[in-house]
């Protein structure tokens, strides 16, 4: 895959699948089955055949007529199936379930069943003999539809009906070999061997393509994976995949190719929770982000999730809710409680809730199932509650890579995903039972604050990638209209929640009243001494006033006895004759 | 192709004398062609049907190249297959039937001493 060329006519997929090739291709046939054209990168080897093998019950038989079906009905390719081990009526019952109509489709003359039975007890051997009536009826049979397909299901039941070995595998080496110049794409099927893929070392033969399906169970849960072991002549996903058999038939998912290439968004989207949104640099969350809430029992951590979601049906977008521990109902009965009415979403089909239980299906099985369920809802945002009751046993590695998965799958979609996990008591903060943090953007904490005599919830967000966030604790309260955050009280007594907080409050409420009462006194204090001081000045002025008066008499009295004074002079002078003016100057000064 | 089809009818007197009514036979030899293998059985068979079943047998020899719808019906994977419709159960024999003890005993023919 590395080598891949990205072509210059293919248009860019977002699903990085630029594999196509400016060199030429195999030509494929494609199955039409979900995902597994995506993993050998179009299809079959068109015009070769094709080794399905796995043990029993594993889907080999749903795989080959689901190939067939769908090259009927998609891409116009009739096929023949050949039954070695189911007969016709079977067949056609088994697959019914899946919305196949093999009976329309026969009628329609774009599929025929054969079913080939051997009877063991009714065979005699006598001499040299040959398959050349398989061959005959399968060439009648590919003749009269014109069949480009071919399903051979478990052809090695031949071995259990024929004794010669030696004529039977010279007679399938040739079998395969007339079916390669027929031009027809075949799957023949094969059940697993000891050691081998299959019983009877088909692989031998056929070696074009060879898929092997397992379904395995550990710690009791089943999982069905594929794998392309081999593919001649064409590049192909090369990992386990898990696949999934429901109504629609096979889905497989190519979820372990996913690369680090996800958009990064810079919208962002309220928690429901107003003080957190302000906590989360003012805005909230990033969208695409994914959001983890872990903390011990019972501290609100599926209340949180309520409100997010609760939040993203307000904007009109779809939420998708995967709860393992509660039903539905529980979740609504237990939200209404605080406020939050999540049925009329459920109405307005903007909420999903999906409830199972882990242990209802291996890891891969969930994460399938996940994808399916995203796939078909589109949601904008996903919740999961919680993610730790994954952990069963000792499979966090598994659980870590599903989720690192999931996470990568969110993110490649937009869809913002909120996860919960149960925080054991007594493990240290800042580590998951799932260490997932890597791969988590925003890290909420909920904790329990203990102290006078009451146990109360906290709130801390321990990282939020690309914001700037608060680094303040705050006491969570669950009240009937929903989360509410406070602020705690810190101070030399440390923190304080609860009543104590409330205590404390009241008591710097106390304090104030006293401080607000005592600077009053002294702005009445103060206005007194004003008020006094300003009569006195009254007072002063008054006196001064007074004094003023007085002194202008006297100066004015003084002026007059002087000038009368000066006058009696001349008049003095005047009576003793003084001389002219020069000496009367004189004189006068004198 | 019908190569062959022998019918005799059974003396009643000689029947009652063995006190053993010897049973019809129905026999259908399907081949390929003119492949060794099929002229091989049609000469065996024939042989083993004069032998041991004269006068009781009727042999009908299908070539499925020509009738190839025959084969999905008849169950055939193998050629050549002799099948043995009556007396019941059905039995088959397939190979170009060279072994003739092998061949007596699928049809459930007791070999004259």
């Amino acid at each position: 895959m590395s080598k891949a060329k990205p072509t210059t006519k293919s248009k860019p997929s977002p699903r990085a699948k630029s594999t196509a090739k400016a060199r030429p291709q195999l030509p494929k046939a494609p199955t039409g089955i979900q995902g597994l054209d995506e993993i050998t990168e179009g299809g079959l080897p068109k015009g070769r055949p094709t080794l399905v093998c796995g043990g029993a019950g594993c889907g080999k038989t749903l795989l080959a007529m689901e190939f067939l079906v769908r090259g009927a009905t998609e891409f116009d390719e009739p096929g023949v199936f050949m039954a070695f081990e189911e007969s016709a009526q079977d067949l056609t019952q088994n697959v019914a379930s899946l919305g196949f109509d093999l009976n329309d489709l026969v009628a329609r003359k774009k599929i025929v069943l054969d079913y080939v039975h051997i009877e063991r007890s009714e065979i005699e051997e006598s001499g040299e003999y040959d398959l050349e009536g398989l061959f005959i009826r399968l060439g009648s049979a590919i003749a009269s539809i014109g069949a480009k397909r071919v399903v051979l299901d478990t052809i090695e039941t031949l071995f259990a009906g024929l004794s010669n070995q030696t004529i039977l595998r010279a007679e399938l080496r040739r079998l395969f070999l007339w079916l390669k110049d027929k031009g027809v794409t075949a799957i023949i099927t094969g059940e697993r061997g000891d050691g081998t893929l299959t019983r009877q070392g088909l692989e031998e033969y056929v070696s074009d393509c060879v898929i092997v399906l397992d379904h395995r169970v550990t710690e009791q849960t089943s999982s069905r994976r594929l794998r392309v072991v081999k593919y001649r002549g064409s590049t192909h996903g090369s990992n386990e995949y898990p696949f999934l058999i429901d109504e629609d038939g096979i889905s497989v998912l190519p979820i372990t190719s996913l690369s680090l290439d996800h958009k990064a968004s810079s919208e962002r989207i309220s928690s429901g929770v107003a003080r957190l949104d302000a906590m989360l640099g003012g805005a909230g969350y990033y969208r695409g982000s994914s959001v983890l809430v872990s903390g011990t029992a019972g501290t609100g951590k599926s209340s949180l999730a309520a409100h997010f979601a609760d939040a993203a049906c307000r904007r009109g977008e779809r939420v998708l809710y995967f709860a393992f521990e509660e039903s539905p109902d529980q979740i609504m009965r237990n939200m209404r409680s605080i406020g939050i009415d999540l049925q009329q979403w459920i109405k307005k089909g903007l909420l999903q809730i999906q409830a199972h239980r882990p242990s209802s299906a291996g890891l891969e099985m969930h994460l399938v199932m996940m994808h399916k369920l995203i796939a078909d809802f589109k949601p904008r945002v996903a919740i999961l509650d919680p993610l730790s009751s994954y952990v069963i046993g000792d499979n966090q590695i598994e659980v870590k890579s599903m989720l690192m998965r999931l996470v990568d799958f969110l993110k490649t979609r937009q869809i913002t995903g909120l996860f919960t996990n149960l925080a054991q008591g007594g493990s240290p903060v800042g580590q998951t039972e799932i260490a997932i943090s890597s791969v988590i953007d925003t890290w909420l904490l909920l904790r329990d604050i203990d102290g006078g005599g009451e146990c109360n919830r906290g709130l801390s967000i321990l990282k939020s990638r690309g914001m700037a966030h608060s680094n303040q604790i705050r006491e969570f309260l669950l009240t009937d209209h929903g989360v509410e955050l406070r602020d705690v009280y810190v101070g030399p007594e440390g923190v304080l929640t609860g009543s104590a907080r409330l205590t404390k409050e009241a008591e710097n409420e106390a304090e104030q009243l006293v401080r607000n009462q005592d600077v009053e006194l002294r702005q009445i204090e103060l206005e007194r001494k004003r008020t006094t001081l300003e009569a006195q000045i009254a007072v002063l002025r008054a006196e001064f006033a007074v004094q003023e008066i007085a002194s202008l008499k006297i100066i004015g009295q003084e002026k007059a006895q002087k000038a009368q004074l000066a006058q009696g002079r001349v008049d003095m002078g005047i009576s003793r004759k003084v001389d002219a003016k020069p000496n009367k100057r004189k004189g006068g000064s004198k | 192709m019908k190569m062959n089809s022998a019918r005799s009818a059974q003396p009643k007197a000689k029947a009652s004398q063995l006190e053993i009514v010897p049973s019809q036979y129905i026999l259908k030899l399907y081949v390929a062609g003119q492949s060794p293998k099929s002229t091989n059985a049609i000469v065996n068979i024939k042989k083993i049907c004069e032998e041991n079943l004269q006068g009781r047998y009727e042999l009908d020899v299908i070539d499925l190249y020509q009738q190839p719808q025959l084969a999905q019906g008849e169950q055939i994977i193998a050629l050549p297959t002799l099948i043995r419709k009556l007396p019941p159960p059905l039995r088959r024999i397939i190979g170009d039937l060279s072994n003739t003890e092998r061949v007596l005993v699928g049809l459930d023919i007791q070999s004259k001493p």
